[in-house]
Formats: structure tokens, sequence, C-alpha cells
């Protein structure tokens, strides 16, 4: 980051307009970073942002759904609120993939939008769309500004909610009369919002009701969520994990809230996830959940999902207790503050037969899948040794970025994350295409760190005009291509379900050598493995953009699997173990 | 088991915000059987009245997720015996059921009803209570031959005496805002 802008009071400004409003506004956050595109909506405070240049640096994407998902994973980087700019009409329409992905797992981003004059809502005037109906289901609020005066409020609002309790996408959408009118400026932060009721208070009662179960439990394990990273709970888990013993296992999007290499840490939950604790889940005589929703990828068959188990359910949503699975004590709260007083109350204990349960069939998994992945006989690469290679060569706070599909489940199974990493993915969405704009936005907010992006043949194409604005800021990401020439993913479920009929799924892709090459983005295709470790070397080099193509093995499946609508405790290790 | 529930969705007045609330229940394919909406007594803040038919379960959980809603202070869950609810309905008769000897005006009288208005081609009659009432009083108008019908949502009010005001700074106590 070139300028650091320190922390403002009240600002006041006589006779400004809209537009210059927003752009002060959005200094007086401390932004420093928008992703956007302009259009004729939009036009005046893009006009107001030209004398902004030292305060605040703007990125043309190629795409508007480039812009929020560069937004959203800059905004896991930084734990600042992305900043999306975007014209009316179909700029705006080409933002609800990102609104939608960024809404389900949580992620702050504030996306102002320009709107038609405010005398030709709702008369189809040229690139009107009714933005506000469109993005509300998949917005944590949403405005429309149709006056000047409405603008410093509504923005100090939208900093608010946008990052505060569970944090979510806000849209606001400005009128293009609105931003050209003039009016007194005066900003003043908000730190309160009526009918916002952000940090619940801890219920003390439920509190010790959780301890009591947790100390006489005999058999209960952790399932780690995106909660403890967004709270900052880190090391809170690990106090509390060191304390009772207990095994964790986490979400996809709770990776790298705990050490991997924990000797208590028994790797990813649900469809993907690890052998262990889904067949332990099912034994399990407590569930301790803390901020995580159950996501359907995580419990497979609810009627027979943790059937043994009492459930505390830990999470600063109330909305999602009882939502998918009953809890037998609810600990409404930010994750940090309640493992924070749980900890005194817990006893101090070892579940050594439990945990050697799991290790047995942890030691089955690498036996069964993990060594053959990661130490494969077969002429072909495959994706797991790919990603256990890099892991093993990125540094120790390296960001790494996944796509959607098998490359993103191998990259969640195998690359060794701890709680220095950053992993980015889109989890409750499953977006093909947040990859490659994700990294950038990454590389945005952490320019000195090492970003890693895996990505597939087919997500790689969806937002692949993206390569293009990190070739112009000389991004410092290295993308790596995991070439199946395959849509790998639902392929796999061809070829297990579907008598491998394989509608739709072979990709017969373009040169994407020629393509980095026309983007002037150094790369190098690799097929052999004797090839793999220069290729590899030259990657991490300098402080480039490097495009690796990896192809690999083109009917390769992720396993261990859940099968769609069995029970996590049905997991297998391998397609013989299918039942017909 | 699926029973009818009251909903008291206590909100700002902003636009959109009902769009928001429905939004709520047509995404779990809920049906809306009636809805009002009215300021409260406190300035600025409204009150839907909103009944669903489903069971308990969900009907908790999408309270909880129009509470999340900005704009939604609170939101009451009540059972049918945990409230006093009225509905308000107008039927409009050809004037010639005036004259027409069974006396109109003894049917209003025994069914608690009301004549609102009479002008020169019909008469206007009003009645408030609970929908099998005011169907009653529909089944016995209609050999004059009803014009028009039209019933409203309920309108309903819980039975404990804690009044809003004290439910909200109950709930505002509840959470911290930093
Ligand atoms: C926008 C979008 N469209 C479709 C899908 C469904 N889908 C999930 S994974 C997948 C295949 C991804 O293929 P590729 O990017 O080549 O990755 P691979 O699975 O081969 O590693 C598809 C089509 C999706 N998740 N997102
Ligand atoms: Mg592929």
């Amino acid at each position: 980051m070139t300028t650091t802008v320190k922390e403002k009071k009240a600002v006041k400004l006589d006779n400004i307009t809209g537009s210059e409003a927003v752009i002060r506004s959005l200094i007086n956050e401390n932004v420093e970073t928008i992703f956007g595109y302009p259009g004729g909506a939009i036009m005046p405070i893009y006009d107001a942002l030209y004398d902004f240049d030292k305060e605040l640096k703007h990125i043309l994407t190629r795409h508007e759904q480039g812009a929020i998902h560069a937004a959203e994973a800059y905004a896991k980087v930084s734990g600042k609120p992305g900043i999306v700019f975007a014209t009316s009409g179909p700029g705006a329409t080409n933002l609800i993939t990102g609104l939608a992905n960024a809404m389900v797992d949580s992620t702050p981003v504030i996306c102002i939008t320009g709107q038609v004059h405010s005398h030709l809502l709702g008369f189809d005037a040229f690139q009107e769309t009714d933005v506000v109906g469109i993005s509300m289901p998949v917005t944590k609020w949403n405005f429309q500004v149709t006056k000047a005066s409405e603008i410093p409020e509504v923005l100090a609002k939208a900093f608010y909610l946008a990052k505060n309790g569970r944090p979510g996408p806000v849209l606001i959408d400005i009128t293009k009369d609105a931003q050209l009118e003039n009016f007194d400026f005066l900003y003043q932060k908000v730190n309160k919002v009526p009918t916002f009721y952000p940090y619940p208070k801890i219920n003390n009662d439920a509190l010790l009701k959780a301890a009591e179960l947790i100390n006489s439990a005999k058999k209960p394990m952790v399932l780690a969520g995106q909660g403890i990273k967004i709270s900052g709970a880190e090391e809170e888990l690990k106090t509390f994990i060191n304390k009772t013993g207990i095994p964790v296992a986490s979400t996809l999007l709770g990776l790298t809230s705990f050490s991997s290499d924990h000797p208590l840490y028994f790797g990813m939950l649900g469809m993907h996830g690890s052998y262990a604790p889904n067949i332990k889940s099912n034994e399990a005589d407590l569930i301790i959940a803390v901020g995580m929703r159950f996501d359907d990828r995580v419990t497979g068959d609810t009627s027979r999902y943790i059937k043994n188990a009492k459930v505390i359910h830990i999470d600063i949503d109330a909305s999602e207790i009882d939502k998918n699975i009953k809890t037998d004590a609810a600990v409404i709260g930010d994750a940090k503050k309640v493992l924070e007083k749980l900890i005194p109350e817990v006893n101090q204990k070892k579940h050594e037969q439990w945990v050697n349960e799991f290790n047995e069939l942890k030691k089955e998994e690498y036996d069964k899948v993990i060594k053959i992945d990661i130490l494969p006989n077969t002429e072909k690469f495959r994706p797991a040794e790919i990603i256990h290679t890099i892991s093993g060569k990125c540094k120790e706070n390296a960001v790494v970025v996944t796509d959607v599909g098998q490359h993103q489940m191998m990259a969640a199974r195998y690359y060794s994350l701890n709680t220095k990493n950053i992993f980015i993915t889109s989890g409750g969405l499953g977006t093909m295409g947040f990859g490659l704009p994700a990294s950038f936005g990454a590389s945005m907010a952490a320019p000195d760190k090492q970003v890693v992006l895996f990505v597939g043949d087919g997500g790689l194409q969806m937002t692949i005009q993206e390569l293009d604005t990190i070739r112009r800021n000389n991004s410092n990401i290295k993308i790596v291509l995991l070439n199946n020439s395959y849509l790998g993913m639902v392929r796999q479920w061809q070829e297990l379900f579907n008598e491998k009929r394989y509608s739709f799924t072979d990709m017969d892709n373009p040169d994407f050598i020629k393509i980095a090459e026309a983007y002037s983005i150094k790369s190098s295709r690799v097929t052999k493995r004797e090839e793999l470790d220069s290729a590899i070397e030259q990657m991490f080099a300098d402080n480039n953009p490097f495009f690796l193509e990896v192809v690999v093995e083109r009917e390769d499946n992720v396993f261990p699997m859940v099968p769609g609508g069995a029970a996590v405790s049905d997991i297998i290790l391998a397609k013989n173990d299918l039942k017909k | 088991m699926e029973k009818l529930f009251t909903l008291l969705i206590v909100t700002e007045n902003n636009i959109g915000l009902l769009n928001h609330v429905t939004v709520v229940f047509t995404r779990r394919h809920m049906n809306i059987r009636s809805i009002t909406a009215s300021e409260s007594k406190i300035k600025d803040i409204y009150t839907y009245t909103i009944v669903i038919k489903n069971t308990r379960e969900l009907t908790d959980i999408v309270a909880k997720q129009l509470e999340k809603i900005i704009g939604v202070f609170k939101v009451f869950v009540y059972e049918e015996d945990e409230i006093i609810y009225q509905e308000l309905a107008l039927y409009k008769l050809p004037i010639s059921a005036i004259n027409e000897g069974v006396g109109i005006e003894k049917i209003v009288r025994e069914h608690n009803a009301r004549i609102l208005s009479i002008e020169k081609e019909y008469i206007l009659i009003e009645k408030t209570g609970h929908k099998k009432e005011t169907q009653a009083l529909l089944e016995t108008l209609e050999p004059f031959g009803i014009l028009q019908f039209i019933r409203s949502g309920r309108v309903a009010m819980a039975k404990p005496m804690k009044p809003l005001e004290e439910h909200l700074a109950e709930k505002e106590n509840a959470y911290e805002y930093i």
C-alpha cells in the first residue's frame, strides 16, 4: 500500500457535490483501494475520483464480477470492507453473483452503483434496472440514495453494517442527480444502527450448561468454522483444545482457524473432508460447533447426522441456531468472547482412547488415499501431488486462493495450512470464476505476501479476462492451473453416479500458455514429473506474476467422498466402496 | 404438526421493507394467509400482522430470519390462544335489499354488524369479527344479491400486559454495539 490514510475525525465541507461526498466518505473510512468499472450512471463519481488519485487507488478490472470477487478477497485479507464501483443496469447486475457469494460466506463488501436520474426511476430508462430489488435477497442491507444529503449517513451506515456482527455485503445505489447535487457535507462515523443487533451479550446459563456438557462428555468433538477467523479466536480455540484435549475438525471456510499440524486436528469435515471426523461425528457423544452453520455439504443426510451426540452451538447469528441441527446448548455470541468465557469453566482433560480412534482412521486414510495421491506411481501428474509439492515450497504465511471444483477440494485437503496462512475460497456458493479475481484482490490487500492460486481449466475461463488486471498491476500471484481438460468435479459425479455419461464436461481447451503470453505473463507448461521442480523454482524466482499450467491425469477423483444424500459416516475411500 | 401462527413484526417505516419481509416467506414456499401493515402508537414504528400456517419449528426459524433484516426491531410469534384478534368485512348490497321484507336491519343487528351508509343504488354493511362470523353474515346476506364483499387481514394483540417499549428496551440491552 503506497498511501496510508490516518484516522479522520468528523469532516465538514460546505457546498460539495454528492459525488465528491462519496469519495470523501470513503477516505474518511480509511478506504485505500476501490475495484470498479465506470459507465454513464456513475460518471459523476468517477469524475470526482479523478482528483483523489493520491488518496485512493482505483483498480479497473475487466468485468464487474472480477471487481467484486477481488473486493471479497481484499476484505478477507485486509479485514476491511472491500469497495466496488459499478454503473447502473448491466454494471450492477454483473455484481449479483459476487453479492450472493459474499452474503453466504459472510464477507464485508460495499458496492456503490450508479443509477439513472431519480425522475426516471420506474420508467424503463436506458440502463435502469431495479438493482435494489434484485440484490435484496443477496445483501445484508441495501439502499437507494436519491438526494445528495443522504450520502454521508448512508455510507457511514454501510460501513458499520458490512463489518459488524456477522459481516456481509451492502449495496448503495445512488441516482445520477444525487451524485450531481450540491450540499453541505458532514461525515460522522456510525457506531449503532437502529434495528441492527450485532453482538449478543453472552447468556451465562447457556455458557455454564455448555461447560457442563463438555466436562461430562466422553467422546466430544469440535467443529471449527469461519466464525473463529472472523472473530479472531484462533488463539482461544487453541487454548480451549489444549486444555480439553478434544479432537477438532474444520469446515471448508474454517480452514486456518486451527493449525493442520496440531495432533488434535483431524482435517476437514463434509463431502470431501477427511475420513476420521466424518465417521467420528456419528459416534461422538458431544458436538461443539463454533462459528459454523451446519451446511448440508458438512452434514450429509441430517436425519442420520450426529444422532448420538448432544450439540453445543456457538454462533453470533441467532438465526443459525436450530436451523439445520437441533441444539442442546446454544451460546449465541462472538466466538472469541464465548471461548474466552468458556475456557475457565472447562476441565483439563485428555481423551486418549477417543483420540486414538481418530488416529487409526487417519492412518487408514493416509494409507489408502493420501499416500497414493501425493506419491503416485502413475505416469501422469495427479493434482494432489502438485498441491502437496507447492505447499512445501511456499512461505508459511502464503495466501492460498482456489477456484471451485476438484482442484479446490484437493487444495483444501493437501495444502498444509496453518493459522498464519490465509485460505480464500468460495464456500457456500461454490462460484466458479471466483479464484482468479480473488487472487488479485488478495494481492492488492497484501502485496508483500505470496499469493498462490489453484484453478481449474473450467473456472479459469469464467473470469480469465482478469489476467489483464494482474498484468497491469504486475501482482505477485502464482497461478497454478490444474488442467484436466474436464469440468472435473461434475465429471467425477458423472463417473460415479451417471455411468460415465460425460454429458458436456469435456473441455477441448485453448492453448493457455499462448493466452498467458498474450497477457505478457511468464508461463510454463509441465507434463512430466522431471520438469516440475525447475518449473516451480522458476515460478517462485521473482515477484512477478507467473502462470504454471500442470497437465494432470484427466479422470482423477477426489476421495474420500460422502455421496450426495448419504450419512457422513457412509463416507467412502475409493470408487469400489460405492454401494451399488 | 401445522398450526396457525400470527406474527407481529415490528419495523421501521422503510421503502422496500415489506418486500424484504415477504421474501423470507416465499423463499421457503410459505403462503402468507393474511397481512396487515399499520403504524404503531410509537411514531415511525410500524407493525405487520402476518398469519401463516406451518409447524412451530419452521415458524420460529423464519421469525429469527425476519429479525435479522435491517429495519426489523422484533418479531413476536403467537399461537391462536395467545392473542385477541379481529378482521373487518364490508358488504355491498343493492338498495332493493332494504325493501325485501325479511328485515335487513334485523339481520345486521343479530350479527352485531352495522349499516355504514345507504346510497341511492346500494347499501354498505360493516362487520368486525373473526372469519367464521364475517363468513356467516356473508352467507346470510347471499340471497339479497351481494354486489361486492371484502375482508381485511387480521390485526392482533397479544394477551400479556408488557408494552412494546419494554420489549424493545429489553432487546436493546441484550446486545452490544461496537
Ligand atoms: C458458476 C458455476 N457454474 C457451474 C458450477 C458447477 N460446477 C462445480 S465444479 C465444476 C467443474 C469445475 O471444473 P474446473 O474448473 O475445470 O475444475 P476441476 O473440477 O476440473 O478441478 C462445475 C461445472 C459452479 N460451481 N459454478
Ligand atoms: Mg478441470
